[in-house]
């Protein structure tokens, strides 16, 4: 391993184009995963809000957007959808953190292939803007959702957006998976190659273990997006019909606004193709990508929750069984989403089956999550605080799964907003928190000053209760049958006794959405003028609280760290601190 | 910090569940065969997740609470965790899980394994950017073939029926969905552009209506009235736009309907 580590060893650059923008380093570059994230939570943000505004207030003019018209809240929702999933929810806790922290936590001086990850976080950045540029081009951007079922996204007479729009949208989303392709490699080759000596693979920190496991799926998942994109692409544009069957008819006679959206326009000539295919591709990503999104926020939970508690985590090779067997099963239950699909209903009842049996290691890990605390010493810093906003979103999130993965109760519960609070606080908010806790425990490594703590304590109340009153409610509109992506409930008569609901989510949304505020303003402060951080401020017992803060370019300053026991010492019966670093030779007893 | 952060989780656990239990909002009322088994298994799982629910967040609360540093808190208890607890709770896991699945998977297969019985009502449903049609056979049973050059506004074929045909000419188009108490009806969904998806809340059903395929379902109204249909998949910009009526009718009425629509035709 140390030939390993001297082959890839590079020279810390001078300039500042090579050192902080075409850097090969993985911190620089987890730093950039880390503010392209962030500028795409506030984009996405954003868009939120202009829906929640527009769902209450249908007639208001929204700002950048002019007059309302039928299509605006649908192409706010999709791009919302596509942004958040791919350039937040994917980027931050997995490229981003684990770009900076697994090396470190491993004991490598830096990923297996630097320019790699240089590369693939250019990829990223351009996908980002290609996404973007679909506002701006004539037609606006697609309407197809997230998801972007076919024929929606497959006919450009389907709906404006539907044109160059939605082109962009899937050529951004091919780019993304390219990136994501070459960081999973990246991740996976220096989790099994570069580890330092002593650091088993039963001794890596859970967040290692996730970041691991997330890049496996990330390869075996983005790889069939890709394909599907590409078919999608050429189905739009070169004739082909792998989703488009044949015998559409979007002459819009019954479509407004009147004269129709395409009054000249013949039969589609496809033939032969199967919108199911395109559900089953994308799922096919799509499932295991929410586990993308969240996998490293459980990781990131399990090392902050020991940390704080003063505690070994609660099981730990029941942890990494878990997360491995939440990989597993995560390729095996996409079908859970095409229950109302016409997808044969045997199928969706082994689907089913094994969706329920994904509910089993999540539980275990919230179990082993609260045998963690029981009987540790809390200790209330705000990433701590954060982690346990994680597991109780995890647990609120959680819940809902067992009514939406039983085929029965899908039949009522589909596509209403059941599935919005549903994912929304436990793939959305949940990896979000986890993400906030990830940035306020490594803030100090990798700027190396401390965040204001009253700031986090505010930034965390207002949070935790903001988004429960967003997100809680929705279940209750998607018992009563809310259906989602609907950019008015004006048409529905029993819909109206919802407003009111409606209307409070919305006000939630204004508040939460004004206390992310405070914490762009504690972290851009912290960074120029907060106070100095030390090397361990948390007393925690990881490699990346062994080295300088900020670590240097090679990460251990010419040292390879030895590392003698597993992650999670805390309170070791005779030891004179109650922590034992991971690379502290002293004993501690057998488990 | 511990007795706020107590407070807060506990807080925004009782206020949740409160609605739940209140049944403030709920399913909106059920009027097919299948609602009372839907809503039984809806219950069944509400309860037994609300326990957990409620057991986790409290106990969590509890925990972070009761387990803060302070000065003189008792020593933390080194322990690397226990696998006799973890194989406990794993094998209850499953058990619920899976269990509450199986229970369920009987109304599944009731309402999705077999197909309709014979003699149910025959109905077509058929989405289009952005309204729902129906269509009753008439007397022959057979619907006319459709094909997308016929579709046309003007000459009221939006479903684009070969209108010479045979089978054509009992073939009654309506924009509102017309049923008899009662009966079972079996409803074939087709779409003519993007996927639909034929939601009516009252009646617990939903299925999508994809292009190139059509999906027989069944589902049997057992009391009279108007419910509101919708549509339940994104399918461009009015969306929200698409919605209908089903019009539950005692036998009589409904075969009076259907003959006046009949006569229309002639």
């Amino acid at each position: 391993m140390a030939t390993t580590a001297t082959v890839h060893a590079h020279a810390a650059p001078q300039g500042f184009i090579r050192k902080y923008v075409f850097s090969l380093d993985h911190k620089v570059i987890g730093i950039q995963y880390y503010f392209l994230a962030l500028a795409a939570v506030f984009v996405g943000m954003f868009l939120s809000l202009l829906m929640r505004i527009h769902l209450v207030w249908p007639n208001y003019s929204l700002p950048f957007f002019g007059d309302i018209k039928p299509e605006t809240y649908i192409m706010l929702l999709t791009m919302h959808g596509t942004i958040m999933v791919f350039f937040v929810l994917t980027t931050a806790p997995q490229s981003g953190f684990g770009n900076y922290f697994l090396p470190i936590q491993i004991g490598a001086p830096d990923m297996a292939f630097p320019v790699l990850n240089m590369l693939s976080f250019w990829t990223t950045l351009v996908s980002f803007i290609v996404m973007l540029a679909a506002f701006f081009v004539t037609g606006g951007a697609p309407l197809h959702g997230w998801t972007g079922y076919a024929p929606l996204s497959a006919v450009p007479s389907a709906g404006p957006g539907e044109g160059l729009g939605a082109d962009l949208w899937i050529i951004s989303i091919a780019i993304f998976c390219l990136a994501s392709l070459m960081g999973a490699l990246n991740f996976i080759t220096t989790t099994l190659d570069l580890r330092a000596k002593g650091m088993k693979l039963m001794r890596m920190p859970l967040t290692c273990w996730a970041w691991f496991v997330t890049a496996i799926l990330g390869l075996l998942a983005f790889g069939v997006l890709l394909s599907a994109g590409i078919l999608l692409l050429l189905d739009r544009n070169a004739g082909t019909s792998f989703f488009v069957p044949g015998g559409l008819n979007f002459t819009g006679r019954l479509a407004f606004p009147p004269g129709g959206l395409n009054p000249d326009g013949a039969p589609i000539t496809h033939s032969g193709g199967s919108p199911l295919l395109w559900q089953h591709l994308f799922w096919f990503f799509g499932h295991p990508e929410v586990y993308i999104a969240i996998l490293p926020g459980m990781g990131v939970a399990s090392q902050l929750l020991s940390t704080f508690s003063r505690k070994p985590i609660f099981g730990y090779k029941a942890m990494v069984y878990a997360i491995l067997a939440i990989g597993i099963l995560g390729f095996v239950v996409w079908g859970h989403h095409m229950f109302m699909s016409g997808m044969s209903p045997y199928t969706a009842f082994s689907f089913s089956i094994m969706t329920m049996g994904i509910g089993v290691p999540s539980a275990i890990k919230t179990f082993n999550w609260l045998g963690t605390i029981y009987k540790g010493k809390v200790r209330f810093s705000t990433p701590m605080l954060y982690a346990i906003g994680f597991v109780s979103l995890f647990v609120s999130g959680g819940l809902s799964g067992p009514f939406l993965a039983q085929p029965t109760l899908d039949i009522q519960l589909h596509d209403t907003y059941f599935v919005v609070g549903h994912f929304h606080l436990i793939m959305g908010v949940a990896a979000i928190f986890g993400m906030f806790a990830g940035t306020y425990y490594w803030f100090p490594k990798m700027f190396g000053r401390m965040m204001s703590e009253t700031l986090g304590r505010w930034h965390f109340f207002i949070t935790l209760i903001g988004t429960y009153a967003i997100f809680m409610p929705m279940h209750y509109l998607g018992m009563a049958a809310q259906p989602r992506r609907y950019s008015q409930f004006t048409e529905l008569a029993y819909l109206q006794g919802l407003m009111p609901l409606n209307r409070f989510i919305t006000y939630a949304a204004f508040v939460t959405i004004g206390a992310q505020f405070i914490f762009v303003i504690n972290l851009f402060w912290t960074m120029f003028k907060g106070p100095k951080a030390s090397d361990n401020p948390w007393e925690a017992t990881t490699l990346e609280w062994t080295t300088a803060t900020p670590p240097p370019h090679d990460n251990f300053g010419g040292q390879t760290p030895v590392v003698y026991h597993g992650p999670y010492e805390y309170s070791v019966p005779g030891a004179p601190k109650d922590y034992v670093m991971q690379t502290d030779p002293a004993g501690v007893p057998a488990h | 910090m511990g007795l706020a952060l107590l407070a807060v989780i506990w807080l925004i656990t009782l206020l949740s569940t409160y609605f739940f239990v209140a049944k403030t909002w709920w399913l909106p009322h059920g009027a097919s065969a299948a609602a009372p088994w839907i809503d039984g298994q809806f219950a069944l799982t509400f309860w037994l997740m609300g326990i957990v629910f409620v057991a986790a967040q409290l106990g969590l609360g509890y925990f972070v609470w009761k387990y803060r540093e302070r000065p003189g808190s008792a020593p933390v208890e080194y322990s690397h965790g226990n696998t006799k607890l973890e194989i406990i709770w794993t094998t209850l896991t499953a058990i619920l899980f899976v269990g509450l699945n199986l229970m369920g998977s009987t109304v599944w297969a009731h309402e999705r394994f077999e197909p309709a019985k014979p003699g149910s009502v025959q109905v077509e449903a058929t989405g289009a950017q952005f309204a729902w049609f129906f269509r009753y056979p008439g007397p022959d049973g057979t619907y006319a073939n459709v094909q997308a050059k016929n579709i046309s506004a003007e000459e009221q074929n939006p479903l684009g029926m070969d209108i010479e045909s045979a089978d054509a000419k009992d073939d009654v188009v309506s924009g509102v969905l017309y049923l008899p108490v009662n009966r079972e009806v079996d409803i074939t969904l087709r779409s003519q552009d993007v996927i639909h998806s034929l939601f009516i809340p009252s009646m617990r059903f939903k299925q999508d209506a994809v292009p190139g395929l059509a999906i027989h379902m069944h589902f049997t109204p057992v009391e009279t009235g108007d419910y509101e249909i919708v549509c339940a998949e994104l399918c461009g910009l009015g969306h929200y736009k698409m919605h209908g009526m089903l019009k539950v009718l005692s036998q009589e009425d409904f075969d009076k309907w259907l003959a006046s629509k009949e006569a229309e035709k002639q």
